[in-house]
């Protein structure tokens, strides 16, 4: 069967999950009709109208990517619905947008090798975009963290969303061209496998930048994600694990420094190690601990879509941003463990397929570029899921294709447009 | 692939956190004190009905905003005190609402039967509950104790069965306003004349001449007396060291049990109770019920157990401080409730066995189908069934001939006796009036015991008696 097909027969089970989710938030809402029927049609005609664009612009690339996607996208409406139908309209037309640009996307960077030559573009760029938030005037805090930006009256929009795109591209092309030296001049110094110094500096420079971010954006997580980014290109460019190590002594040691010395990051972190503190329950604590007891209720297979309890009897938020930052405490409450488990395998699977197409890949840019887009993209999962199950602090991003979002959508489409034109790319016979 | 690996490490760490609040912690965390989710699953329960003997609702769910359910008490004021009030957005619940809360909120069932529910996609839904309470009966009641003008309560059982068929006290409150703004608060204010207190339970009194029947009892049943043994019913008497008089000072001379009874004479029950003495007074005050909170399926702390107190504790009958002669004419530190009273006579009226008195008939689930049915049981045996016919005879002549001949009822033989308790400062003529009997006499289906708090120089047999003929004929006019 041709890859293509087997992408086709992919979106068979994405528009059946779309069409039962809605009726079973239907039957819960006591109106059950013919609409959660024509939601599903509406979502399988989208689907399709971009798979038959895939096979004329992209006949070689990777059948899974897409599906796994849309049963995320179609999973993440459901569930954006049943916390606020307004929300879920937003985010339909968002998810149409988002293919446009997945659509723009393949058609404008055909050829994403040219991407290389703005590299230091790219990366002063999505700096330029995380340090935004900090402009006064269109800044936004949330919860003492930079992430948002407001244009009043215009948008709001995540520019950490589009940032981690544009630091990945920078990293997988600066790392191609350094790691020959970066493998050839390590130096042994006492056990540890070191880099030349020479290239350790740009590597410090790195480092300090992600120190930076988390002075500047104050957000542990997104700080985690690029860093954790950066060593996992590092990983693949030089295959040296003692690099990773030394890149992870040195995050920790800036993260246990700005952990015990920003007041917004202490407060977070007091928060992680004991989220069911009574003191700290009606401020700080009141989000992750309403977290986990969301989670909690929802046990081993969960009260049912709609079930979860979103706002107290008299109105307030019971469990506060329920179609964002929580939102895995939600499905965790009405899918339980179970719902729960099925939503990580399926991102599990989509990076797998990411990593596929990283050994896939003839060039080295290719394999970095696939490796560090599915590896920034696992550890948003991670930042977010951790958090809010309190792995690690609870910070603000989100949760790919299923948070509401327009920022979140349209990146993680220009994502996947990048993985796709990669694995085209790769499997394309010659 | 090794970072792939790392990547799966990092996603099991995620699955086992998950697991970690979802199961293994879960039940800590569902107990949490600050976790809201148990009490706001409550207002998402449609809570079960409680209703009336005859099928009519006395308090039912109703569909409220955002998906929740308030309460809501048809009745009104009626059956405020029996059945309580629910409002579980303040925590707060009493009565019958309070004590079947588990099943009425549908947590009665088992972990297992909840996940085959949810499997079929039922609605968590309480369970109703059929009490024993008799509509038209408590609204006479009501009706009759508000005509007093004091506060005061009524308690009808069905003595073969132990069924409370009315349970009224004065003054009363709607349960279904109780969780507007301020009348919670109004209803505990000092001077609001304590409607809230469920005054068959919780309110004791001198419990007066009613009490006599306790002491005829005991006297029966020991063996040491018949219902025709004399004994000198002269005014004054000196009892336990200070004289005694009878209503009026009269005198009766050498007089029979039954006609100290029939006369409700204070000196010839003095001198029983003396003769007796504490310990077998003791013995049969427990038999009945006393010195104890009332087996009734009700919240304890609502219930008051009844016997000698001091200073708001109970005073064992054995104690030096209790004049065991003033005890049996109901006097000295006697505090009873209406309910003690009711038992008292229906283990008399039930052949001297004591049901144990209970509310609810039944639990019914949502398809209709009987959970639980409230089966009647014996809950103590206080005399024997000759004591129990002999003093039923001497009752009879109390509403033939004696003090209660206002409970008379017409083709009807009923039993009682009256008790009128003075309180107050000497010479205030403030009294507090009360009566029990059942009907009957010889096939007795009710047992009552009425108190009115507070009367201007009325007695158990104008002011109570009444009350008791009312609720008697409206509970008899129905097998």
């Amino acid at each position: 069967m041709s890859a293509r097909k087997r992408e086709l027969l992919g979106l068979i089970p994405a528009s059946l999950l779309v069409t039962a989710g809605f009726a079973a938030v239907f039957i819960q809402q006591g109106s059950l009709s013919n609409l959660s029927l024509t939601y599903g049609a509406i979502f399988l005609g989208l689907c399709v109208a971009a798979h038959v664009f895939l096979r004329i612009a992209l006949p070689y690339a990777d059948p899974y990517l897409f599906p796994l996607v849309a049963v995320l996208a179609c999973f993440g409406l459901v569930m954006v619905y049943r916390v606020d139908v307004t929300l879920a309209r937003q985010q339909a037309q968002w998810f149409v947008v988002g293919l446009g640009l997945f659509v723009a996307t393949i058609v404008f960077v055909r050829d994403y090798r040219k991407l290389e030559q703005y590299r230091y573009l790219i990366a002063a760029g999505s700096l330029a975009l995380l340090c935004l938030p900090r402009l006064p005037g269109i800044g936004a805090q949330v919860n003492g963290a930079y992430l948002g930006v407001r244009i009043p009256g215009v948008f709001v929009f995540q520019p950490t969303e589009f940032a981690k795109i544009g630091i990945v591209i920078f990293l997988a092309s600066y790392l191609r061209d350094t790691r020959q030296v970066l493998v050839a001049g390590a130096r042994r110094v006492a056990g540890v496998t070191l880099p030349p110094l020479k290239h350790f500096g740009p590597l410090l420079v790195i480092w300090g930048v992600a120190m930076l971010l988390l002075v500047v954006i104050r957000d542990l997580g997104s700080s985690l994600m690029f860093f954790g980014a950066f060593l996992a290109l590092l990983y693949v460019a030089t295959s040296r694990v003692s690099f990773v190590v030394v890149g992870l002594l040195l995050f920790a040691g800036g993260a246990w420094y700005l952990g015990t010395h920003v007041p917004h990051v202490v407060d977070r972190v007091d928060v992680w190690l004991d989220p069911l503190n009574t003191s700290r329950y009606r401020g700080a604590g009141y989000q992750i601990a309403n977290s986990l007891f969301a989670q909690a209720d929802g046990g081993l297979l969960g009260r049912g879509f709609g079930q979860a309890f979103l706002v107290t009897p008299n109105g307030g938020a019971l469990l506060p941003a329920p179609q964002t930052d929580t939102i895995y405490a939600v499905i965790v409450n009405e899918l339980g463990l179970v719902g729960a488990v099925a939503v990580l395998i399926t991102y599990l699977l989509f990076v797998q397929r990411g990593f596929k197409i990283a050994l896939l890949a003839r060039d080295s840019f290719s394999t970095l570029l696939a490796a560090g887009l599915a590896a920034v993209f696992a550890l948003q999962v991670f930042v977010i899921v951790g958090g809010v199950t309190n792995v690690i602090p609870l910070t603000g991003v989100t949760l790919p294709f299923v948070s509401y979002g327009g920022s979140s959508i349209l990146a993680n489409f220009v994502l996947l447009a990048l993985l796709l034109l990669v694995s085209d790319r790769a499997r394309r016979p010659t | 692939m090794r970072l792939f690996g790392v990547i799966v490490l990092l996603f099991a760490l995620l699955v086992a956190w998950t697991s970690r609040w979802t199961v293994f912690d879960a039940k800590a965390l569902r107990d949490n004190a600050l976790n809201a989710r148990p009490l706001i699953a409550q207002l998402h329960v449609k809570r079960g009905a409680i209703e009336a003997a005859d099928g009519s609702v006395l308090a039912r769910s109703v569909r409220g905003p955002r998906g929740t359910y308030g309460r809501t008490y048809p009745t009104g004021s009626l059956f405020g005190h029996p059945v309580g009030y629910s409002n579980v957005s303040l925590g707060q619940l009493s009565g019958i609402e309070r004590f079947r809360n588990d099943v009425l909120s549908g947590q009665g069932g088992s972990e297992l039967g909840s996940i085959a529910d949810q499997l079929q996609g039922k609605r968590q839904a309480g369970d109703t509950v059929v009490t024993t309470l008799d509509p038209a009966a408590q609204r006479i009641a009501e009706q009759q104790l508000a005509a007093t003008g004091s506060p005061g309560a009524v308690v009808a059982l069905d003595p073969r069965s132990g069924a409370v068929e009315v349970m009224a006290s004065t003054p009363g409150y709607d349960p279904t306003a109780i969780g507007r703004p301020g009348v919670f608060r109004s209803l505990n204010a000092p001077g609001s004349g304590a409607p809230l207190l469920n005054r068959a339970t919780q309110s004791s009194y001198a419990p007066g001449s009613t009490f006599k029947v306790v002491t005829a009892a005991a006297a029966l049943d020991t063996g040491r007396y018949t219902p025709d043994s004399t004994i000198n019913g002269d005014s004054p008497k000196t009892i336990s060291g200070v004289p005694m008089r009878n209503d009026l000072n009269e005198s009766f001379g050498d007089i029979s049990l039954t006609t100290a009874m029939t006369n409700s004479v204070n000196t010839v029950f003095g001198q029983l109770g003396e003769a007796l003495g504490k310990r077998t007074m003791a013995d049969y005050m427990r038999r009945f019920g006393f010195y104890r909170r009332p087996p009734l399926d009700y919240p304890a702390d609502e219930m008051f157990a009844s016997g000698e107190r001091l200073n708001g504790g109970l005073l064992p009958v054995t104690s030096p401080q209790v004049d065991v002669g003033r005890m049996a004419i109901g006097q000295d530190k006697l505090a009873v409730t209406p309910l003690q009273m009711a038992m008292v006579v229906s283990a008399v009226a039930n052949g001297g066995r004591l049901m144990a008195p209970h509310l609810t008939d039944r639990i019914v689930d949502p398809d209709g189908r009987t959970v639980t049915r409230i089966k009647p049981s014996v809950w103590s045996t206080p005399m024997s069934p000759r004591t129990a016919a002999e003093l039923n005879q001497m009752m009879r002549k109390v509403v033939e001939s004696g003090t209660g001949t206002a409970v008379q009822l017409p083709g009807i033989q009923v039993a009682g006796k009256t008790g009128t308790a003075e309180i107050g400062r000497l010479g205030s003529n403030l009294t507090q009036p009360s009566f029990v009997a059942f009907a009957p006499a010889d096939n007795p289906r009710v047992a009552i015991a009425v108190t009115v708090e507070r009367s201007q120089g009325g007695f158990g047999g104008t002011v109570a008696a009444p009350i008791a003929r009312a609720v008697l004929q409206s509970l008899l006019q129905h097998p």
